[in-house]
């Protein structure tokens, strides 16, 4: 079975508290707080004021440049502010509150169960209507979809790659769209496909969720360009690069995209906004969003309304009573959230909950050398050098161990058996060889 | 919503089952069975002798920790414990006690806490303090007791050596001894070195626990049984067959248990065959045409001091830097 050719982990996937949830819609807040920069890129430019009225679907923030994402509103109501409130990690950042008033849809927006499967735009038009309904990469990085959808100049998409490994431990949401929104997820994939000329699809899932496979199997026989590609499972299967190399054994060289080697990548969930945003003109105003922790009660898969606060989410699953740590997002790569007022966006796949006694960090002993890091690193870099030429500060050197190739997924700071903080150290450390290199190139 | 006792810290929130104490209680058990032999073999003594290293590992650390770094005890990491258990693996099992002192100031004082402690010293601590004994202890470190078996004396390392150089023919050499009780312990050496099969079930104890891969020893070994074949091939009757060098002296004992130690040893896959490599080379130049009849322990340190050259030219292979299909 296919897989990535270097490093990688073997965590604990803890899927079985909320895999068998199915997916259920979350009640309208009487609030929503809708941060105009959601998304990889310029910040959205408001284009609604204080006291303006809006529509389920309407676009209230409009891109701030071609690295940008609009923004609709999730909810019907009337704007209340447009100031900067603070974010999970609270941040101030530039948001809109809306006062929910009702359930009141925007026109033209196909609310119906009809699956379409019809698709009727040009490439062109396909990927102006994604864009003009703001979608952006929902598997965390948030990059704008019409973005990677536009290839450039003198580079050729050979294959679409749907993202279907969701190999965070907890996570569950992309893997209930694929059990019970299958259909409508394919038609998303062809227009996809579509959108940037490619003939190729293939859908990369772990073996973790063999009724995935087979479902999604049985379904793609209506497709001739789908494949199914099971997986074998293994972190980090879902960065990119190692899912492009995991699928088609072609490794993206240090420094370069995806499509300088032909492949485009998309999410599950991207996958199923896009066929919405497409097919039934749905902008992006509500997302899965996995709900779960190993004290839950009853851990859940919920359809919510992007800028519902997250304090929402967490009392509804039993609030945070013996509850230590809240992630927005996985284990591996997911963010501790400091403040739980802080809205559900686009890029929120799991709100995880983590009981007080698993929280907290081990002391740190010393480095054994054990190379375990080494080993685990699935760029084939050298996380412990890494970590001591941050803490030199010699950022000469970090630059030639291309620690510009980290991927940032915690393979290193997992494996360690002294407990270092290894990724810290190096996100440290990229940051600063990063600025330095961005520096260089427009001095020249 | 009250949330000012929430933790926060940067991802990854969660960590995998292995520690460093998990990894040094997995190597103490590998060690076990090979002791169990050793105190078959020479009695209560031997055990006396390891008990009494590891005590006093532990305790020159406890002490240079505790009142010259004057930082919170390390021992909990059992790393000491196992310098301990080794140091006193490479000792006869009549070692007199005030000796074995001696040894466990020089591993853990001088070869590891001089450096900074776990993880910063170059040279395995055990060897060094080994070493140290053999060249100031000549007579203690070379003079091994009477087993409850039948051999006793010189090792048959040692005994081949001589004979040899006296121009005693292999052929008469190989009849004083048995290739099958040596491997399993019924014979001369330092008190953890002598049976073979029970160093190996503690090799499947490490390889299955993941604590080390098979590269180190297996380049080791396969390079001694190399070696040894082409000088055997070629002279028969002048040189030792590859088996007789593979079960005698401390070749597996170093190969698994010293060459493997994670502090000294390379951090590439790549890096370790070469590193593994150069091990067996040297020890057998030594065993064939040096002055010692073992050279397992000085192959060992000599690789020891190459290790961070082999970590500066041998790295890794990068995500993609390999031609694309």
């Amino acid at each position: 079975m296919k897989t990535f050719p270097i490093g990688g982990i073997h965590p604990s996937d803890c899927k079985e508290y909320s895999k068998g949830a199915k997916i259920e819609r979350f009640p309208v807040p009487a609030t929503v707080t809708i941060p105009l920069s959601q998304h990889i890129g310029a910040p959205a430019v408001a284009c609604v004021a204080k006291g303006d009225k809006v529509l389920v679907g309407q676009i209230i923030a409009t891109a701030g440049g071609f690295v940008s994402s609009n923004i609709h509103s999730s909810v019907s109501g009337t704007v209340v502010a447009v100031e900067p409130k603070a974010d999970a990690q609270g941040n101030m950042k530039p948001s809109i509150t809306i006062a929910v008033e009702g359930d009141e849809w925007a026109e033209g927006i196909d609310r119906t169960d009809t699956v379409v499967k019809a698709i009727n735009m040009s490439p062109k038009e396909i990927v102006d209507k994604i864009a003009a309904m703001g979608i952006v990469g929902m598997g965390g990085a948030t990059f704008p979809t019409h973005v990677k959808l536009s290839v450039p100049d003198g580079k050729k998409a050979e294959c679409l790659i749907i993202n279907a490994v969701e190999c965070e431990p907890y996570l569950t949401a992309d893997y209930r769209v694929m059990l019970e929104q299958g259909e409508r997820l394919l038609i998303g994939a062809r227009i996809l496909a579509k959108a940037i000329g490619v003939d190729k699809i293939y859908i990369g899932i772990e073996n973790n969720k063999p009724d995935a496979i087979a479902h999604l199997t049985k379904l793609a026989g209506a497709y001739l360009e789908i494949e199914i590609v099971p997986l074998k499972m293994r972190y980090p299967q879902g960065g990119e690069k190692q899912l492009i190399a995991a699928v088609t054994g072609r490794e993206v060289p240090s420094g370069k995209l995806p499509i300088d080697v032909g492949a485009v990548v998309q999410n599950v969930g991207t996958a199923l906004a896009v066929y919405e945003a497409v097919a039934k003109n749905k902008p992006l105003i509500e997302r899965v969003v996995t709900v779960t922790g190993s004290t839950l009660a009853s851990p859940k898969n919920l359809l919510v309304r992007i800028g519902t606060p997250m304090s929402a989410l967490v009392e509804y699953s039993g609030g945070i009573d013996g509850i230590g740590k809240v992630i927005a997002g996985g284990p591996m790569m997911g963010r501790a959230v400091s403040n739980l007022d802080a809205p559900v966006t686009k890029g929120t796949s799991g709100v995880l909950l983590m009981p007080t006694q698993e929280s907290l960090r081990k002391a740190e002993g010393s480095c054994i050398r054990c190379a375990k890091c080494v080993e685990a690193c699935p760029m084939g870099l050298e996380p412990y050098l890494l970590s001591a030429l941050t803490q030199q500060n010699d950022y000469d050197q970090l630059e030639a161990h291309y620690i510009a190739d980290c991927i940032e997924c915690g393979c290193c700071t997992f494996s360690c058996p002294s407990y270092l903080p290894l990724l810290d150290w190096v996100r440290i450390g990229k940051a600063e060889v990063m600025k330095r290199m961005r520096e260089r190139s427009q001095k020249k | 919503m009250e949330s000012q006792k929430l933790v926060i810290s940067p991802a990854p929130h969660v960590h995998g089952s292995n520690d460093t104490r998990r990894m040094m209680g997995d190597v103490l058990i590998a060690l076990l069975p090979a002791l169990v032999v050793s105190v078959l073999v020479y009695g209560l003594q031997a055990f006396v002798v390891v008990a009494f290293s590891v005590a006093c590992c532990v305790l020159v650390e406890w002490f240079v920790q505790k009142f010259i770094f004057k930082r919170p005890s390390t021992l909990g990491d059992l790393s000491a414990i196992v310098t301990g258990v080794l140091l006193g693996f490479n000792l006869p099992a009549n070692m007199p006690l005030g000796l074995i002192a001696i040894g466990a100031v020089v591993a853990i004082g001088v070869a590891k806490m001089t450096y900074g402690g776990l993880g910063k010293n170059l040279f395995n601590p055990a060897l060094v303090a080994r070493v140290f004994l053999l060249v100031a202890f000549p007579v203690a470190m070379t003079t091994f007791p009477e087993a409850t078996g039948a051999v006793s004396g010189a090792t048959p390392l040692a005994l081949a050596k001589e004979s040899l150089k006296a121009g005693v023919p292999v052929g008469e050499v190989m009849q004083s001894v048995d290739l099958a009780s040596m491997s399993l312990g019924m014979k001369s050496g330092s008190l953890g070195e002598i049976s073979v099969v029970a160093l190996l079930i503690g090799f499947g104890w490490l390889l299955v626990r993941r604590v080390i891969s098979w590269h180190i020893p297996v380049c080791v070994l396969g390079t001694m049984a190399l070696f040894s074949s082409i000088t055997w091939l070629c002279a028969p009757e002048e040189y030792m067959s590859p088996l007789f060098h593979l079960l005698s002296g401390g070749a597996v004992l170093g190969a698994v248990y010293m060459a493997t130690d994670y502090v000294t040893s390379p951090m590439t896959k790549k890096g370790m065959v070469v590193y593994g490599v150069g091990i067996g080379l040297i020890t057998m130049l030594i065993r064939l045409w040096g002055p010692y009849p073992e050279g397992m322990s000085f192959a060992i340190l000599i690789m020891n001091s190459v290790v961070p050259l082999i970590d500066k030219y041998i790295r890794p292979r990068r995500f993609g830097s390999v031609k694309s299909k």
